[in-house]
């Protein structure tokens, strides 16, 4: 019964989407205040109908109800508790569900807060939102239902991918989703703006809050995954270029441009077609992103080819969301007047720079990401397009952004003096000089990109302070703090990625009991060999004893092999100093009784997801600062009301 | 089982282990899901390893294992791809969106002429 009832809350909130639809387009076909009006409880309720029907799913796999096909092809009772939770997402059907889910409570989010936009346009924008969650849940119930019965009980199920059983799947999935789905939000709006063609600075400081939020937790599902993944695939390594990856950086790189965009829009009232372009874009990447993940098609166009059911309705839903967002858009062009223009020489015209380079960076990924699928599909031919491409293509234009971000934030609205940001920025560019030097000197033999890297990092870790100098820091705007912030995480991370290429000290060894190595700053030693077990896994962990000057300390390393399903795991042993991070693995017994142990020192990586932690923190300043000026105007208009 | 010997250590002269390293990260393990074979725990992965470090200990320069490798393997085994007819589009593209996001910001901005 329980199953049944998640599979009918689903009917149920695809139905309220559907009302939600008619309502809202309705409201704003007939200037109807009823008909607008009542698409706000009914966004509320279908939120919480998707809400419950994920709920009933999470149930389903806390209690391992075998009956349901999904449990059984992806849990197992033997499983700890956390992992039956988060199993729930770890697999096609239900990672949907919580998208759709993100999707629903993304909309009754807006019906419920989102008091500055017109009721019009707020109409309109729920009446989007509902289309675009009426698709999925058609996705889900045709193609994908979490709630299938078995026909037939099972006596256990299959067990959960170990490679996911990690804390890492209860925190990275939700989080992204937020951030990957929450950007919906904006799409819709933007949509609901064009069609009651009222985009303004008004509509762009009511989208601003909603895309910040998003960005916050795209950020922290990004940072997340990639430090996820340096642990636990055992190789020392932080980032692929996958496309499961840049699945998720393409709609990052698209909503960072569109929250420098829209403060433009909302500051200058400039940018004013771009930002909707963004707006839709952003969303699409989304909608792209869960199209190559979801659809089987980067294992390889021909099992797409083999199963395309779920492949073709995402692709089908997609084409219709972006071309109907698009085909609105070029219709609207002609009302949507581009804005004011401004000076080059200005902090816009700096955000104008950032835009375009953030854009040519996701262009980049874009096409590197998709152009296996294309050559495979167009000439059958397989090519690989990898980290060589993306680091050579991505990262000169990167090296410009951040030298621009430097300056930007120093540069006056509508027109500024080049001297005057010239002084404004000597002592950056003094501190950018003396690095310059002293890596020359110091570290003549790293690669051409950490030295800029380093370099251009430095500089901008210097300049993005300045905005606060000769600040009343009491009174600087929290927004102002969030900006500061966000930079300088931008300056750490690169420190930090550029640190890991350049100065890691890697030593992959055979060793008996009671052999020694070293590895950079640190001489390790095998003590011991031991099996251990766990709740559904055995192991061999090696005892190591690291020594560094005088200090002395143990690290367990383990190679597990769980049993459901059959899969080996490396649980690297990480520990962090304050320097940099000591990564050991315990490979492979060889036939000559020696043990494979592989060691990396790694001086300053933990800054790349420190820096990218900083980066959302500072998203969150931003959104806090946003709000507390909103509700201070709010109040101030209203007392003036009264007055 | 690989060639143990160097499918996990390193060749002992540290600049051809670094030369190896290198070409490994930019070697894509054929039986694994988007990763290189420094990356993985995969036994081909392994084997190749071995090769690339036997190769270049052998005095091959990267290029030339990589070669040998794509005659194999096709193009699908490196992740750099090179510039030739096919993947002309993939090189050309940052310029195209840099000049074509140039084209369109030029209207942004107010003529000089005040």
């Amino acid at each position: 019964m329980i199953a049944e009832a998640g599979h009918a809350l689903l009917w149920i909130a695809a139905v309220l989407a559907i009302l939600q639809f008619a309502f809202g387009g309705i409201g704003v076909l007939r200037n109807d205040r009823e008909f607008m009006a009542n698409t706000k409880p009914v966004a509320i309720a279908q939120g919480v109908a998707a809400l419950l029907s994920f709920l009933v799913l999470i149930w389903l796999f806390l209690i391992t109800d075998l009956s349901v096909k999904l449990v059984v092809s992806n849990s197992h009772s033997a499983k700890p508790l956390l992992y039956k939770f988060a199993g729930t997402w770890g697999n096609h059907e239900g990672s949907m569900l919580l998208w759709v889910m993100v999707l629903a409570i993304s909309g009754g989010a807006v019906a419920l807060l989102e008091k500055r936009l017109s009721d019009r346009t707020l109409s309109a924008t729920l009446a989007a939102q509902a289309l675009i969650s009426f698709g999925f849940y058609a996705f889900l119930i045709f193609s994908s239902n979490p709630f299938e019965r078995m026909p037939t009980v099972p006596l256990e199920g299959l067990g959960l991918n170990p490679l996911l059983q990690d804390p890492g799947l209860a925190f990275h999935p939700p989080t992204l989703y937020i951030g990957y789905v929450g950007i919906s939000i904006a799409f819709s709006i933007a949509v609901g703006a064009l069609i009651t063609k009222e985009v303004d600075p008004a509509f762009a400081r009511a989208m601003r809050p909603w895309v910040l939020g998003a960005w916050i937790f795209l950020t922290l599902g990004i940072v997340a995954g990639s430090y996820w993944a340096y642990y636990e695939l055992g190789w020392g390594g932080w980032w692929f270029w996958d496309p499961v990856e840049n699945a998720s950086l393409m709609p990052w790189l698209a909503a960072t441009a569109l929250l420098h965009s829209v403060t433009v829009l909302a500051t200058r009232d400039g940018l004013r077609a771009w930002t909707i372009m963004l707006a839709v874009v952003a969303f699409s990447m989304s909608m792209v992103g869960t199209f190559l993940v979801r659809s089987g098609i980067l294992t390889s166009v021909h099992s797409f080819a083999v199963d395309p059911e779920r492949g073709s309705f995402i692709l089908a839903l997609l084409t219709i969301y972006i071309g109907g967002a698009l085909a609105l858009f070029a219709l609207r062009a002609s009302s949507v007047k581009e804005g004011t223009q401004f000076e080059l020489f200005s902090r816009e015209g700096a955000l104008v720079a950032n835009n375009l380079l953030l854009s040519a960076i996701l262009g980049i990924v874009f096409v590197g990401t998709l152009y296996p699928l294309a050559a495979e599909a167009l000439t059958g031919e397989k090519l690989s397009v990898g980290p060589p491409y993306f680091n050579a293509a991505s990262a000169p234009v990167a090296i410009i952004l951040i030298l621009i971000m430097a300056a930007g934030p120093l540069m006056k609205w509508r027109k500024d003096d080049w001297k005057v940001v010239g002084q404004r920025l000597a002592v950056p560019v003094l501190v950018m000089a003396l690095a310059l030097a002293a890596f020359a000197i110091m570290a003549p033999n790293i690669g051409i990109l950490s030295f800029l890297g380093f370099v251009a990092a430095i500089g901008v870790g210097a300049a993005s302070i300045a905005p606060l100098w000769k600040r009343n820091l009491r009174r600087t705007p929290l927004f102002t703090w969030g900006m500061v912030i966000s930079h300088l995480g931008i300056a750490v991370a690169i420190i930090g990625m550029a640190s890991e290429a350049s100065f890691t000290k890697e030593t992959l060894a055979a060793m008996n009991i009671g052999d020694t190595r070293s590895v950079g700053p640190y001489s390790v030693t095998l003590k011991d060999v031991k099996p251990v077990a766990g709740p559904n896994w055995t192991a061999v962990e090696a005892k190591l004893e690291v020594r560094r000057g005088d200090t002395l300390i143990e690290e367990r390393p383990q190679a597990r092999m769980f049993s459901s399903p059959v899969t080996a795991t490396n649980e690297a042993a990480i520990r962090t100093h304050f320097d940099g991070q000591i990564y050991l693995v315990i490979g492979e017994e060889q036939p000559d009784g020696r043990w494979q142990i592989r060691m990396w020192w790694k001086p300053l990586v933990s800054l790349i997801w420190a820096g990218g932690i900083m980066v959302a923190l500072g998203g969150l300043l931003a959104l806090l600062g946003r709000i507390r000026r909103r509700s201070a105007v709010d109040l101030l208009v209203r007392k003036e009301a009264l007055a | 089982m690989p060639d143990a010997q160097y499918a996990n250590t390193q060749l002992s002269d540290p600049a051809k282990e670094a030369k190896a390293r290198e070409l490994m990260l930019t070697l894509r393990c054929l039986v694994c899901q988007g990763q290189s074979i420094a990356d993985s725990d995969a036994d081909m992965a392994g084997d190749m390893r071995a090769l690339v470090r036997r190769k270049i200990e052998a005095g091959e320069s990267p290029d030339q294992v990589r070669s040998w490798l794509i005659e194999r393997y096709g193009d699908w085994v490196t992740y750099d791809p090179s510039f030739n007819s096919r993947t002309a589009v993939l090189w050309i593209a940052p310029v195209l969106f840099i000049v074509l996001g140039l084209f369109l910001a030029r209207g942004r901005f107010r003529k000089k002429a005040k």
